[in-house]
């Protein structure tokens, strides 16, 4: 009862003062927004980071033997240099691998570049992701073909000089043709096309459908590396126990081929779905550890604003606290009534906050290549911080308020 | 409490036994109230005057328990009234004492109605019923027509009938005005003195403090102050206003605010 005549007059306060009361709740709003939009953001990216990268990149169980890791977290200047100095991977590594491995393996070769390729009728793609690879490739990196075939063991020994498209590739250089036994040029070099691979779509704003994909010795492999080198080596298991025995396997053949001894360090990287997306979780930490800080500032800082102007409603209002008093207010009344204000005007501050943050992440979602995940735990949080704020916030000009002597009061102009 | 004089009992609403308030101002302790023993019976209309600081300002303070005094008795209604805390003064301000101030002193956001409902919102009343009264009251001060109105719509004599409506909601034991036609125009300030004779005479405990001759004239007891101590306390006929004026059963109920266009 009481209470619902306190938010009556909160709100017709807040409503008498519009520009005040916006002012007021700018940081608490602004908390709430940056609260909401990157908690949807982080989220978004979590999910899509667990669910699709992990397996579309590196796909499941698979260890990726390389020379330097794939993804460099600010590597240190020596760091780099003793990259630098590691031996090249070969197909002789590869050999070894599959000739070695006790394990049941899928094991596989891949090299990557960039290039050009040309179609029948002289359509040039520049910056398509040129792969050449074993014919495991496509089972190891679980990719289903939309038309066509993938090349067999026979034309990747052969250094058969045939390809298989990305979605978008086959797309843009033949649009609605069928591009199956069609001669392209990739770098100059012909490939015959046998297969288009279903549509992938974006990971990350990067197009995973503008590429062309040959066996591993035909011509496109000295389109990506020097001869007899491989980006790559790539290990399927069945399952994640004889992963993890796969790699250690692999560590052994590979410190064996290059003849370390037991004190020398790999000069090579052994990498899973999960070690490459470390780097992810490092970032995720950090922007879950210093984002509550930014927030924290906000909402501090929402909330020393809020206590100024409260502070000078008070002031203001010091007539009317004297004539509430007069005619019978309580302290505790008088305390509700500015509490419930600034508790009201925090809050409304929040949701104005919750909303523009669901705006900008779906503004995000909209304009970045960034994924994003509604966080409803981020909405409630951010609604409860704001009236926290504001109940903190309104505690010390409420209890002035409240204590003001209603002589003095009944006398301020 | 003091043995020897017993909270009053019967018809007096107000009893004051050596009633002391210091004002202690850096150094310097003013005396602002130097003992003042007054009863107030029920439906007694009193003029409280004397002079700017001769401490009516702190009597009419003390009185309505704005304030607390340094030293002395004082009970209302037969309770006595020193030693209460801040809630219990503001209880028994919400329930016992009805404030009218020169100034008027309404929330200039609120309606004329919402004005009057004030007091019933802290005493704890239903929405529904609090409307109800208010209305009422509104109706009784002859501005039934205008309680959606806020005070800046309104003339100041209208204001100051809003101000007596709230005042009178909550059936105050005491009407407390402070220079209630200070504000107003000389014919205002008439319809409002009126109000009062009317209120007295529909059994209402009436103290008016003020500092003119002319309006104390409307009262039935004059109470003047000098130097914190009550120089003289007279009884008397009013010599102005409906009761001067007229005999008890000519009286009419003032009508709505159509002569007060000012």
């Amino acid at each position: 009862m009481r209470y619902r005549e306190a938010f009556r007059l909160a709100f017709s306060q807040i409503r008498s003062q519009k520009l005040k009361s916006a002012f007021a709740v700018l940081g608490v709003f602004v908390g709430a927004t940056f609260l909401v939009t990157v908690v949807s953001v982080i989220g978004g990216l979590n999910r899509y980071m667990e669910e699709d990268f992990g397996r579309r990149i590196y796909g499941l169980n698979t260890v990726t033997v390389r020379r330097v890791p794939s993804v460099q977290f600010g590597p240190s200047e020596s760091a780099r240099r003793a990259w630098r100095r590691r031996p090249l991977l070969t197909f002789q590594d590869a050999e070894a691998v599959q000739a070695q491995l006790e394990v049941p393996a899928i094991v596989g070769v891949e090299s990557h570049s960039g290039g050009e390729v040309q179609g029948p009728d002289g359509t040039t793609l520049g910056n398509i992701w040129l792969t050449a690879a074993s014919p495991e490739y496509f089972a190891i990196r679980n990719m289903e073909l939309a038309m066509g075939r993938t090349f067999n063991e026979a034309e990747d020994r052969a250094g058969s000089a045939v390809v298989v498209l990305g979605a978008d590739a086959a797309e843009e250089l033949f649009a609605s043709r069928d591009p199956i036994g069609k001669t392209i040029k990739v770098q100059g070099s012909s490939f015959r096309v046998i297969g288009v691979m279903e549509k992938q779509g974006s990971l990350l704003g990067i197009s995973m459908d503008n590429r062309a994909i040959a066996p591993s010795h035909s011509p496109m492999a000295r389109l990506v590396n020097p001869a007899g080198v491989v980006d790559e080596i790539v290990v399927k298991a069945q399952d994640e126990v004889a992963m993890g025995r796969a790699m250690w396997e692999l560590e052994a053949i590979m410190r064996e081929r290059r003849g370390l001894r037991p004190t020398e360090e790999n000069d090579f990287e052994l990498e899973t779905a999960e070690d490459s997306m470390s780097f992810w979780t490092r970032i995720s930490q950090i922007l879950y550890a210093t984002f509550p800080v930014l927030v924290g500032i906000a909402l501090i800082v929402g909330g020393m604003v809020i206590m100024n102007i409260m502070l000078v409603s008070v002031t203001e209002r010091t007539r009317e606290i004297g004539v509430r008093k007069a005619i019978g207010a309580r302290r505790r009344d008088v305390v509700r009534q500015f509490l419930v204000e600034s508790a009201a005007l925090s809050l409304m501050g929040a949701a104005a906050g919750i909303l523009f943050g669901q705006v900008g992440a779906q503004a995000v979602s909209a304009f970045t290549p960034l994924p994003v995940s509604v966080a409803p735990v981020a909405m409630v949080g951010a609604a409860v911080l704001g009236i926290g704020v504001g109940v903190v916030a309104g505690l010390y000009p409420a209890v002035k308020a409240s204590r003001l002597d209603p002589v003095v009061a009944l006398r301020a102009e | 409490m003091n043995w020897d004089d017993p909270a009053p009992e019967g018809d007096v609403v107000i009893r004051t036994r050596d009633l002391t308030k210091d004002y202690v101002l850096g150094a310097e302790t003013v005396h602002a109230l130097r003992g003042v023993d007054i009863d107030i019976e029920r439906n007694e209309y009193v003029a409280i005057m004397g002079p700017s600081g001769s401490g009516k300002s702190t009597l009419m303070n003390l009185i309505g328990c704005l304030d607390t005094p340094t030293a002395g008795q004082y009970w209302l209604n037969g309770e006595a009234v020193a030693g209460k805390d801040d809630d219990q003064l503001a209880h028994i301000r919400n329930r016992l004492i009805g404030f009218v101030f020169q100034t008027f002193n309404l929330l200039p956001r609120a309606t004329a109605l919402h004005n009057v409902e004030l007091p019933l919102i802290y005493a704890g009343v239903a929405a529904g019923l609090r409307r109800e009264r208010a209305e009422r009251m509104l109706d009784k001060v002859g501005l039934g027509d205008r309680m959606e109105h806020r005070p800046a719509e309104l003339s100041g004599g209208q204001r100051q009938r809003v101000a007596v409506a709230r005042a009178l909601i909550n059936e105050p034991a005491i009407l407390l005005a402070d220079e209630p036609t200070g504000n107003l125009d000389s014919r205002t300030s008439r319809e409002i003195m009126d109000l009062f004779g009317e209120l007295h005479q529909g059994g209402q405990t009436i103290i008016v403090v003020t500092h003119e001759a002319d309006i104390a004239a409307y009262t039935h007891r004059t109470v003047l102050l000098h130097d914190g101590m009550i120089s003289s306390d007279e009884r008397k006929r009013p010599t102005r206003g409906l009761a001067a004026a007229r005999p008890e059963s000519d009286f009419q109920p003032p009508v709505g605010s159509a002569a007060e266009a000012t």
